[in-house]
């Protein structure tokens, strides 16, 4: 068990969100917790707020979880999952304000030298293509 | 209105929403299909139909749990970000409200809680072409304590009024100028919702 900060990614597309994911794996290995999801309840494109609430709980550390959205109903349904945990957690969860593929690959990278929350949101934002 | 009455008009509401979004699921997508991404329809009845089959167990709570309940159904089974959206209103009222209003200026300070709470969770103000272009009319047609008819005239006039608008939020945004000259699909939802629930109250 590693003490950096998480990763989540939350797509609209599953095979996005798997494949952002591979990317973090391939850069950082097994030193960064990595979840991710994609998808509506019935298997089409969108979110939803369970799957993303699992998947934020499946790798939550106080240390922190970066959180990688793609398009607005991903980030909406992405606060809402974050105001549905459990008390005290939700302040340890930051989403990133940044592109998802290169946004998640940046926070990886950043996280998996130890650094905090904010620098590895910090360090996704200031990405620039 | 007695607790009995209560729980029958919750069931009779969420019967009308639900009747009312799945009679209109096309055009509220081929709407979204025109300045968003075409899944508002299908989005909504997903969240509604879960709503009706919940709405006994719904109804069986006092008026602001039940609200609460129907809000927290929406949020995890509309799957867009409708329903974090009108999740939000219904969660805001039933936390307004503990039980049924029984003046319409009590409904309009609880309905008030959650237009507030569609703002926050949507960073959003009314005349961004969106459901608030509904909702805010309709809080103001219930705090000048306007009728059914009245709050029915607001929200179609809101709905009209999207059609002219620039989006500046959600995916409609990304159209810019041209998502100019068609209606917002919240806002339709939004005022087909507003008239189910005044079509029971003026039967009630």
């Amino acid at each position: 068990m590693t003490d950096n900060v998480s990763i989540v990614i939350v797509s609209h597309s599953p095979e996005v969100a798997k494949g952002a994911a591979d990317m973090v794996r391939q850069m950082v290995g097994e030193e960064v917790r990595v979840a991710f999801c994609g998808g509506n309840g019935d298997g089409g494109l969108g979110t939803d707020v369970a799957a993303i609430l699992e998947a934020l709980q499946s790798v939550y550390t106080p240390k922190g979880v970066a959180v990688l959205v793609d398009l607005g109903g991903a980030e909406t349904n992405s606060e809402m999952a974050i105001e549905m945990l459990p008390e005290g957690q939700a302040e340890n969860v930051k989403i990133c304000n940044a592109p998802i593929v290169e946004g998640a690959v940046m926070a990886a990278t950043e996280a998996a030298g130890g650094a905090a929350l904010s620098v590895v949101c910090a360090t996704a934002e200031e990405f620039q293509s | 209105m007695t607790a009995a009455q209560t729980r029958l008009s919750l069931q009779r509401f969420i019967e009308a929403a639900q009747a009312t979004i799945t009679a209109h699921a096309e055009e509220l997508t081929a709407l979204d299909q025109a300045i968003g991404d075409g899944d508002h329809g299908h989005n909504m009845v997903r969240g509604f139909d879960a709503m009706r089959e919940a709405a006994a167990e719904i109804g069986a709570q006092p008026f602001g749990k039940a609200l609460q309940k129907a809000g927290m159904t929406l949020v995890m089974k509309v799957g867009g970000a409708s329903g974090p959206l009108y999740g939000s209103l219904l969660m805001a009222m039933g936390k307004a409200g503990d039980e049924a209003p029984e003046d319409i200026s009590t409904l309009a300070g609880i309905f008030a809680a959650g237009v507030e709470a569609v703002k926050a969770r949507g960073k959003s103000e009314a005349g961004e072409k969106t459901m608030l272009d509904v909702l805010v009319p309709v809080q103001a047609a219930l705090v000048a304590g306007g009728d059914a008819t009245a709050v029915r005239a607001a929200a179609d006039e809101g709905l009209a009024s999207t059609e002219a608008m620039l989006a500046t939020k959600g995916r409609a945004s990304f159209l810019g100028e041209r998502s100019i000259g068609h209606l917002d699909p919240g806002a339709r939802s939004s005022a087909l919702l507003v008239h189910a629930v005044c079509d029971v109250l003026e039967e009630e």
